[in-house]
């Protein structure tokens, strides 16, 4: 790893869910700036829970995870702190439908940012730009095709200008025809440099851009490597297993 | 050679047939279960109409004549007693010469409400508004500067019943989405008390609630410290009022996916934020059905005031015919009068429900 200061840091982090249901165990992971790292595993692995994590929509309860020099633990200040850093985009799109394309792209700048309304609504609109769909600003969620409504979703989540961008399986939801125009876009925010944590499956897109794939089961992080050696030279007979299941047709 | 896809060119639906009488045999006589029901719905109406029609209009008294309704008892309907004891009905025991002011008043906030209810309206100068009518509402009502005084037991009558209803909604619907929020908090004192709150008053009838607001409370205050019996009262029906509001707009909360909080927390929002730009919106616009419900069952609930000596519509309605001897037996016609009355309020608030039921779900579907 380098010199630099790590933007997300994982120490022994433990997470339980009720009593008995050990959903991370013993995590450690470090994450530099402008690191795009993708997370697969079977399905219960805590991939999802790992990256809620980064922005305390799950708490943990034993270890420290520090975001951007934050870390997070009770305080309610600190936490929307580090949420004004972390963009995250969700299986679901999650987009608030009684609101336009539009309004769900400057609803956080103006009262999270606290931003003039006019400031906000270009910067919504270079956001929509990026994504292509400038032309549907006016439309209401639910009036677009779900690969339409995932692409407003990351530009929505692009607003505050985050340092770090979470997706949560984001394809997953999306019929075949979409999902390439959903990659597309995350493909090029790639390129721009951001932070990336990505729980997906599309090994074509870990490959195309992950400086790093990581691999989970029951909790743990089993193996982490360079695509390259990820997948043609898995170490572990877990991810051999793995790897076999979903590249084997 | 591949084949080549030929989209075929949408074209309109096939023409319905129209016409009175296809739409006649649609409605009325599509099988023969629908037939059946015409003819028996006819058949009902031929045997009650007639026997009504003469009851209400043919045999029917209009002059305020206690003589002409007395010989026409058991007959024909005495729509005299309505002439008569009009004024009585609708203002209560208020001074008869100055009935202009809860006139006055009464079309104020009558006014108020109707501007409150249109969304475009909702902008900063309507709170302006109601802070310059309620004044002048209790000013008129209850005089001073100018206005001869007239204590709150002589207010009665629809300006009563208006205001009753006016006030518990507007202060009940604020605190019952607070309510159910409590409700749902992760703190486990606020949880409890709501849930306490709400389990309580549910527990209770409103007449109940209104005697102890009436008799029990000024019980525990020195005496002549107790708040006038018109504010108890109306503290004692927005307290009822919000706990079953609170559980409508709970309803609608639990319809909200947990993935929009989600959505808006990673955002950035606070829980206030989250809460008042994303849930409620959403929340409130499920449930307005619910909510006007719950309105609606306020504005007929003000008839109870009655048992606490507040006379609303039909507290005077009841008042007006009792005290006089000669207009006692046409109670069924004043009955019918004051039905009127909160059938065309009712009816109102029904209306406007449906029609703030498609405004909010504008853009919500396709």
């Amino acid at each position: 790893m380098s010199q630099t200061q790590p933007i997300i840091t994982f120490e022994k982090v433990n997470k339980w869910y009720g009593d008995d249901f050990h959903v991370l165990r013993d995590i450690d992971l470090l994450v530099t700036p402008g690191e795009r790292i993708v997370i697969c595993g079977p399905s219960g692995s805590g991939k999802s829970t790992l990256i809620r994590c980064v922005n305390r929509l799950e708490e943990h309860q034993e270890g420290r995870i520090i975001v951007d020099g934050t870390e997070l633990a009770d305080d309610v200040k600190a936490i929307e702190t580090v949420r004004r850093e972390v963009g995250m985009v969700f299986q679901q799109f999650n987009l608030f439908p009684h609101l336009t394309v539009l309004e769900n792209l400057t609803l956080a700048p103006t009262w999270v940012g606290r931003m003039p309304k006019k400031e906000a609504e270009e910067r919504a609109m270079e956001q929509l730009k990026r994504v292509r769909i400038a032309e549907q600003a006016k439309k209401f969620p639910l009036q677009l095709s779900g690969g339409q409504q995932q692409r407003v979703a990351i530009a929505r989540a692009l607003c505050l200008k985050p340092k770090i961008m979470l997706f949560d399986e984001p394809t997953s939801a999306l019929d075949p025809e979409m999902i390439k125009e959903v990659l597309d876009v995350m493909v090029e925010l790639a390129n721009q440099g951001i932070t990336m944590l990505c729980v997906t499956h599309e090994m074509a897109f870990a490959k195309a851009v992950a400086n790093r794939v990581i691999f989970m089961d029951q909790g743990q992080i089993v193996e982490e490597n360079n695509p390259h050696d990820f997948f043609d030279h898995p170490k572990n007979e877990r991810t051999k297993d793995f790897l076999s299941k979903i590249l084997g047709h | 050679m591949a084949a080549v896809f030929h989209p075929i060119a949408p074209r309109p639906a096939p023409a319905r047939t129209r016409g009175p009488m296809a739409r006649i045999r649609a409605n009325l006589f599509a099988d023969w279960m629908s037939t059946l029901a015409t003819v028996a719905m006819l058949a009902l109406a031929a045997w009650v109409l007639p026997a009504l029609i003469e009851w209400a209009i043919v045999k029917a008294v209009f002059r305020p004549d206690a003589n002409a309704c007395q010989a026409a008892r058991g007959e024909g309907a005495c729509w005299g007693v309505i002439a008569e004891k009009w004024r009585f009905i609708i203002f209560g025991r208020y001074p008869f010469e100055q009935q202009w002011r809860p006139e006055v008043a009464t079309v104020l906030l009558l006014g108020l409400v109707t501007v409150s209810c249109i969304r475009s309206f909702w902008k900063p100068w309507l709170g302006i508004l109601w802070a310059a009518v309620i004044p002048a509402f209790f000013w008129l009502m209850g005089g001073g500067f100018g206005l001869s005084r007239v204590p709150t037991d002589l207010w009665g009558g629809l300006p009563l019943t208006v205001m009753l209803a006016t006030f518990s909604i507007v202060f009940a619907f604020p605190l019952s989405i607070l309510v159910a929020l409590g409700r749902r908090s992760s703190l486990p004192a606020i949880r409890t008390l709501c849930v306490f709150y709400v389990e309580l008053i549910r527990g209770v009838p409103l007449i109940s609630v209104l005697f102890m607001a009436s008799f029990l409370f000024p019980l525990f205050l020195p005496v002549g410290q107790s708040p006038d019996v018109l504010l108890r009262v109306l503290v004692g029906i927005t307290l009822f009022a919000a706990a079953y509001l609170a559980e409508t707009v709970r309803g609608g909360l639990q319809a909200i996916p947990n993935g929009q909080v989600e959505a808006a927390r990673s955002l950035g929002l606070t829980y206030s934020q989250t809460q008042r730009k994303i849930v409620l919106p959403q929340a409130l616009a499920i449930v307005v059905p619910g909510i006007m419900n719950s309105f609606i069952a306020i504005f007929k609930d003000t008839s109870l005031v009655t048992i606490v000596s507040l006379y609303e519509l039909t507290g005077a309605m009841s008042l007006a015919l009792n005290s006089d001897a000669n207009w006692r037996p046409f109670k069924i016609e004043g009955y019918i009068f004051i039905a009127l009355v909160y059938f065309a309020f009712c009816f109102a608030m029904s209306r406007y429900s449906l029609w703030i039921e498609r405004r909010v779900s504008v853009g919500k579907n396709r």
